[in-house]
């Protein structure tokens, strides 16, 4: 028949599998390294943070968002911490702050480096836009299939899509940030006869700074959009929660637990602007 | 006076295959026509000149001229496409970054256009900058930077930002962080364009005066030929990349090279420039103290002049007379000594036009230029004051 497709059954999906499977086998050590990093950030944190009083976290919360904001805000921001160990998900929140923190940890110690790379290199800059442009305009969905097929199930791959997706913002705004270092600025550092490692840690980052920082909260906006797409391959957390609830159809948990993250996303994102705003530098 | 700089045969040239240009411009090609055929700009092309230890050397253009591209040869911001820069007798073209780098830390500090300060620094941070590279430790090189502060004015804005300080005073730390490594050569890409004209005119004034203390060598880049002619001992004129004419602001102006250079210096306010030595003449007549007043008349009349200097031993100027009194005193046969008037204007040969021309004005005898020694080295007129002004 002439209207019905050819039936070629072209296996492409095979090829890849069998190149991941050739991965695996071959270049385990990175990802074994890589898997042992994102648990290990993971582990520290989470640790750290269930280890802690509720009430010192809750002060720490009221403290920093008053400092850095307003009065109220610091009430507010208390009293939604509160509200979220008051649904019972107290270490569920940990375990979704500590896989937002360590991803944007690990999204900036391995982002940075690529951004300050690329404002140097006009060449790795043209080769990572286009790859840049694709990571942030693909569904989020499909991060979790390479991150399935290297990792497996649990907190690895969800941390590794999480990270896949939200390193963008701060490769970009790093290169641009430095980028856009006045120019005289740097040859005044260099006609002193700085090297050029004096050049990038005296000058150019700490002028750099401000961006980065409107990165980290972009970058860690990000992460936190990830949460309940991370926790379909199993990362535990507030999205498991909502994830369950919507495939039992309860409206009660899903309410709850998707007001928590609601609320976790408020805080993050007014704390860590905050902060960048305290890096503006006038001229 | 020791060499300090010496270029030689420097061009620079922008663009992909700066060698491939070079050729074209040896042959002779335009500079317009190099860049509509290769997409090269010819920055600087053959410039070749000198500077002395602690002389003030002043770079004029009109922009686009390659001055700032020839300043930033000097500190190789600008890897030069040929030729040499040879500051201490040593060619720095070819140094390593390393040695490169040492050298910027000793011997040269730029100050910039638009300050080039950190502005995530303190004032006190940003003076000491070129020490911090250096490696020199923290209290010293604070304390350095607190003394070059002083020295600028900015004594108690140590602990502010760039950003909290007018231009003028920006400029100054712009200023103090060059001093602040006590470099021989200070290199200035038209430190002061950026200011309003009494800021920069007090901004000239106060570099003058660190120049007389600290005698460093300054290589000064302007666009505005008064500036040029008040800061420097000798001014190069750069034309479309090429050096047009260097010499004392006194040489450009009684003998420009070309019409561009006339055009540049038909602007200045010469009075500004001209000293009593440039506009000073030879007396047509004088008598010796011993002459008589006879001899003074006749001088005079000889001349068609109302009055005559006296000169002494040495050449020594002893006074003047003038045509009536030397009349009665010949009448009288009074000896000169007696009718020798001795309060009449002198100068000094270094003094500029600005500050004669209200004395040349009203006086009733001509000026008298006289040496240390009280030699008379010339007179001045109100009519040769008001020619070498038009
Ligand atoms: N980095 C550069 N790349 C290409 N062309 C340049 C560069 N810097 C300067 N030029 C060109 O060199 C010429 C001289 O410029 P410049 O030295 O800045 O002049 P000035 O300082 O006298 O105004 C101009 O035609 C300018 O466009
Ligand atoms: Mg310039």
């Amino acid at each position: 028949m002439m209207n019905e497709f050819p039936d070629i059954n072209l296996d492409l999906g095979q090829y890849i599998n069998d190149f991941i499977n050739w991965l695996t086998d071959n270049m385990g050590f990175v990802f074994d390294g890589l898997a042992d990093a994102i648990i290990w950030s993971f582990q520290m944190l989470s640790s750290v943070l269930l280890w802690l009083p509720w009430w010192v976290i809750i002060a720490i919360i009221f403290l920093l968002s008053w400092r850095l904001m307003r009065f109220w805000t610091g009430v507010i921001f208390a009293v939604f911490i509160f509200m979220i160990g008051a649904f019972g998900y107290w270490e569920l929140m940990m375990d979704t702050v500590s896989i937002i923190l360590a991803s944007v940890l690990i999204s900036l110690i391995v982002g940075i480096p690529i951004g300050i790379f690329m404002a140097y290199k006009d060449g790795f800059e043209k080769f990572m836009r286009p790859i840049l442009d694709a990571m942030q305009t693909m569904p989020t969905f499909v991060y979790l299939i390479p991150a399935m097929m290297l990792f497996g199930l649990g907190v690895v791959p969800g941390m590794f899509a999480t990270i896949i997706y939200a390193i963008p913002p701060v490769i970009r705004l790093t290169n641009l940030a430095i980028r856009n270092v006045s120019k005289e600025m740097v040859e005044a550092a260099d006609s002193f006869g700085s090297s050029t490692s004096q050049i990038l840690f005296k000058v150019q980052l700490p002028q750099a700074l401000p961006t980065i920082m409107t990165g980290i909260n972009q970058t860690t906006m990000m992460a936190l959009a990830m949460v309940v797409v991370a926790s379909m391959v199993g990362a535990q957390g507030l999205g498991l929660e909502v994830l369950s609830a919507l495939q039992q159809i309860d409206v009660a948990t899903g309410f709850e637990a998707g007001i928590s993250i609601v609320f976790l996303a408020i805080i993050l994102d007014r704390l860590s602007q905050s902060v960048a705003e305290k890096y503006k530098y006038s001229d | 006076m020791s060499t300090k700089i010496k270029v030689e045969h420097l061009t620079k040239i922008f663009g992909r295959d700066p060698q491939k240009a070079l050729d074209l411009v040896e042959k002779g090609e335009f500079k317009d026509a190099i860049l509509e055929q290769t997409g090269h700009t010819v920055g600087v092309y053959d410039v070749s000149f000198d500077v002395s230890e602690s002389e003030f050397f002043v770079i004029m253009g009109l922009s686009g001229s390659g001055k700032s591209t020839l300043i930033r040869c000097l500190n190789m911001l600008n890897r030069p496409t040929a030729g040499k820069v040879i500051v201490n007798g040593e060619d720095i073209v070819p140094y390593s970054r390393k040695t490169l780098s040492e050298f910027r830390q000793n011997n040269m500090a730029m100050v910039f256009q638009h300050f080039g300060l950190f502005t995530h620094r303190s004032i006190l941070t940003n003076v000491v900058y070129g020490l911090e590279v250096k490696g020199v430790d923290q209290e010293e090189r604070e304390e350095t930077a607190r003394r070059v502060l002083k020295t600028v004015g900015l004594e108690g804005w140590e602990n502010k930002r760039p950003g909290e300080l007018s231009g003028g005073m920006q400029q100054r730390v712009g200023l103090a962080r060059a001093l602040a490594t006590d470099p021989d050569i200070l290199l200035m890409d038209e430190p002061f364009s950026a200011l309003d004209p009494l800021i920069r005119r007090e901004m000239q004034l106060e570099l003058l005066d660190i120049q007389a203390k600290l005698k460093k060598t300054i290589i000064f880049i302007t666009h505005d030929v008064n500036e040029a002619f008040q800061l420097g001992d000798r001014v190069a004129v750069m034309k479309n990349g090429v050096m047009e004419q260097i010499g004392t602001p006194e040489e450009l102006l009684a003998a420009p090279k070309s019409d561009y250079i006339k055009e540049f210096v038909k602007d200045t306010d010469k009075s500004k420039v001209l000293q009593a030595k440039n506009v000073m003449f030879k007396p047509s007549a004088i008598v010796p103290l011993g002459g008589g007043a006879k001899l003074a008349i006749e001088e005079m009349r000889k001349h068609g002049i109302s009055s005559v200097f006296v000169i002494g031993q040495n050449k020594k100027l002893e006074g003047l007379v003038t045509i009536d009194d030397a009349l009665k005193a010949n009448k009288e046969n009074q000896p000169l000594k007696n009718i020798m008037i001795s309060d009449f204007p002198t100068t000094d040969p270094e003094t500029y036009i600005e500050a004669l021309i209200p004395i040349a004005t009203e006086a009733k005898y001509p000026l008298a230029v006289v040496d240390d020694e009280k030699q008379l080295m010339g007179i001045i007129s109100r009519v040769s004051v008001m020619s070498a002004l038009a």
